[in-house]
């Protein structure tokens, strides 16, 4: 029984008590009293929510040299209120083919705690070249087709695949947006920074043509596109009049480029260094905007943990990436709604039912609403608590967290997927 | 001063004692026996991760003149993997006792997570295209030599300002000793964004040649770019080369400068090289007495001040 919150889903905020059996949702009232025998969390003062769904993760399986895995990646995600994500496929090898997609599958159901969903490269082995077998990885239950981690180059390449990817049912393709031959070399944004530090940059403009291409090709083919990681203001106008034009199109963003700006890399600090990169001040601002409107429809983490010996370097020689899978409420909270700039609601839809519709998770139970017969996945939260991220009590092992040290307000106290807990800071 | 990482960051006081250091060991390099004891039982270790024979011999001539013990690690770029093995590499010289390292790495801002993990003091002797230091002091002293003072002097940096680790030293040291810097580049050789830098910016060398006490040839480094910034050799030479007829315009005082080694005929004509107003020379005899003077404000006897520290990366 979750009793005394305030439910916040699709179909509004209300004050209400839960009674879960079985994994569902089976009593929904303003008052229930519990009968003996039943565990009760107690919820007064937090709001109740579907399960959070993230559409950009990386487990790192398969891989080699990783201190994270699937095991730790879902308890990050059931520590952030996740109860479904959607993996990438760069991994190594990478996934290209329905059986390391059934493997991943595999991986995470022996695991549990939080449902995965694997994308899969859209060309073979990520390298631009030929698509992939798009029809056998959908019907291995692949929707997001994508080579994140780099874009594909060739028009012609993501127009076959956007060909094929259009009949589909729920398939869409997604792109880390960024001209290769304009980032090549490059460690962080292409401006003050970078010309201080002597670093060369990645250009807001190498997002911005790939995206403007990719949108036309979307709209030529009909298929359903996906920025992913958006970092600049540019991109929000190009999907902007694209959607003028009705191309399906939907754009998620990172709780990191949310936070901070290049400035972040001005000490040299290669935990904030990522791709696409943190941008300026003005890019922020837009892109807080562009989710306070509503006109960004997701907040993605692309939690991406690296050993320590992997940040432990220049910025020209560490890896890219950073983690957030347990912070990213609470960072959107801190970032977006403590200052007033979007309503709690808001932030709420871009990191819960708007991802699972985009990827298609809805189907699989996820994102409410939160209504009898619905599958319990809930996340508990108490929006004004202030906790100090510290590494140490974040389920990721790698410590890539560019919020460490710092105090954030809203915190997931407890995580349901069907009905079983797989988080609470309750307990010890 | 713990380490120097960077010219960005130190203020006028920390550069003028530092020249004023240097004039003290160029008197004493000046003597038949160029030794002192000032750093007896001292180590200085040299890491260098990209080849350079001319930076790693003067610093180890002036550890040497200082009366330190020297090692030297030659780290060929090819069979190391980078990052991981900076740190292994400086722990592994850490651990048989050093008191400096000297480091040149091709990645901007190496000396300054090295100088996190080790407690050794780190200096950088070259790092990517951000930072050279002691080249900046070294030109700053050459030139304080020749006019008395760096107030007001006007300074051209001509050349591929972007991948220029030499520029990005200079145009702070002489700012903060209050020279006038203009940076004469083509549009694909300077960095995205220089709004923040305290210099004038231009591609006109001729119009600047008009009115400058200084022109800063830099090398053009064409194994940096990876990519044709520029659409020829001669067109290069043409518009932004100092040419013999371009030298010929310049005032009687004027010096000309270049932080080596020179592409003679493209960056510089070979005669304006030989010239008298050009002080490269100079700059290179210089060099030995500045690489002491920052070791021994480092390493000395002496108060050690925790001033400035050397900027960010």
């Amino acid at each position: 029984m979750i009793r005394g919150g305030e439910v916040i889903d699709r179909l509004g905020r209300r004050r209400v008590d839960l009674r879960i059996d079985d994994g569902r949702v089976v009593e929904v009232a303003p008052s229930i009293g519990p009968a003996s025998g039943d565990a009760v969390v107690d919820a007064r003062g937090s709001i109740v929510v579907p399960g959070l769904v993230d559409l950009q993760v990386h487990l790192r399986e398969p891989g080699v040299g990783h201190v994270d895995s699937i095991e730790t990646c879902v308890a990050a995600a059931a520590q952030g209120g996740v109860t479904a994500l959607v993996a990438m496929p760069n991994t190594t090898p990478c996934i290209d083919t329905p059986e390391l997609v059934h493997h991943v599958h595999e991986r995470a159901r022996a695991v549990g705690r939080c449902d995965v969903m694997s994308s899969a490269a859209m060309t073979v082995g990520r390298a631009g070249e030929r698509a992939s077998d798009i029809e056998a990885l959908h019907a291995a239950g692949v929707r997001l087709f994508t080579d994140d981690g780099s874009a594909v180059m060739s028009s012609a390449v993501v127009r076959e695949v956007m060909e094929r990817v259009s009949v589909l049912r729920g398939a869409y393709v997604g792109q880390h947006a960024e001209d290769e031959s304009l980032v090549v070399g490059g460690h962080l944004n292409d401006g003050e920074v970078a010309a201080r530090l002597g670093i060369k940059g990645r250009p807001a403009v190498a997002e911005e043509i790939v995206v403007a291409r990719d949108l036309m090709l979307a709209m030529l083919t009909g298929a359903r596109y996906h920025v992913l990681h958006a970092s600049c203001a540019g991109t929000l106008e190009l999907v902007a009049a694209a959607r003028a034009r009705r191309v399906p199109v939907t754009i998620e963003v990172t709780p990191q480029h949310l936070s901070f700006t290049e400035q972040a890399l001005a000490s040299g600090d290669a935990l904030y260094k990522m791709n696409p990169p943190l941008r300026t001040a003005a890019d922020r601002q837009a892109l807080r905007a562009g989710v306070a409107d509503g006109s960004i429809d997701a907040i993605a983490t692309d939690h991406a943990p690296h050993p320590d010996d992997r940040k432990a370097a220049s910025l020209v020689d560490a890896a890219p990436g950073m983690t957030g899978l347990e912070t990213s409420l609470a960072v959107a909270i801190t970032e977006l709604v403590v200052p007033g700039l979007a309503a709690l609601e808001t932030v709420i839809a871009a990191m819960c039912w708007r991802p699972a519709r985009i990827a298609g998770l809805d189907r699989w139970g996820h994102g409410g609403p939160i209504a009898v017969g619905a599958p319990a996945n809930l996340a508990v939260v108490d929006p004004a608590e202030s906790w100090q991220v510290d590494p140490a009590g974040l389920a990721t092992v790698s410590s890539n967290n560019p919020h460490r040290g710092r105090w954030l307000q809203g915190r997931v106290t407890h995580t349901f997927l069907r009905g079983r807990c797989t988080w609470s800071s309750r307990m010890p | 001063m713990r380490h120097l990482l960077g010219v960005r960051g130190l203020d006028r006081d920390d550069l003028v004692h530092l020249l004023d250091l240097t004039a003290s060991f160029r008197a004493v390099n000046a003597r038949p026996i160029p030794k002192v004891p000032a750093l007896q039982g001292r180590t200085v270790a040299t890491l260098f991760f990209e080849d350079s024979t001319r930076t790693r011999l003067s610093f180890e001539t002036a550890a040497k003149r200082l009366s330190a013990d020297t090692l030297s690690f030659s780290v060929g770029t090819s069979s190391v993997k980078k990052g991981e093995s900076l740190r292994d590499t400086a722990r592994t010289v850490e651990a048989m006792g050093v008191d400096a390292i000297v480091l040149r790495h091709s990645a901007s801002g190496a000396p300054h997570r090295l100088a996190g993990w080790v407690d050794a003091a780190v200096v950088n002797a070259g790092d990517g295209w951000h930072e050279h230091p002691t080249q900046a002091l070294l030109d700053a002293f050459t030139l304080r030599e020749r006019f008395g003072t760096l107030d007001g002097l006007r300074v051209a940096i001509v050349g591929d300002i972007a991948h220029s680790r030499v520029a990005r030293s200079n145009v702070w040291a002489l700012h903060t000793l209050g020279a006038e810097v203009t940076l004469v580049a083509p549009r694909t050789l300077l960095p995205p964004d220089t709004s923040a830098w305290p210099v004038r910016v231009t591609d006109d060398l001729d119009d600047v040649l008009r009115s400058v006490d200084v022109v800063y040839l830099l090398r053009m480094q064409f194994e940096r770019q990876g990519a044709p910034l520029v659409p020829s050799l001669a067109e290069y030479v043409e518009r932004f080369g100092l040419t013999r007829e371009r030298a010929e315009r310049l005032g009687p005082s004027t010096v000309v400068m270049h932080p080596g080694p020179m592409n003679q005929g493209v960056e510089i004509a070979p005669e304006v090289a030989d010239d008298p107003r050009c002080l490269v020379l100079d700059q290179v005899a210089n060099g030995v007495s500045v690489r002491m003077a920052v070791l021994f404000r480092l390493l000395g006897a002496g108060p050690l001040q925790n001033a400035g520290g050397g900027g960010d990366v």
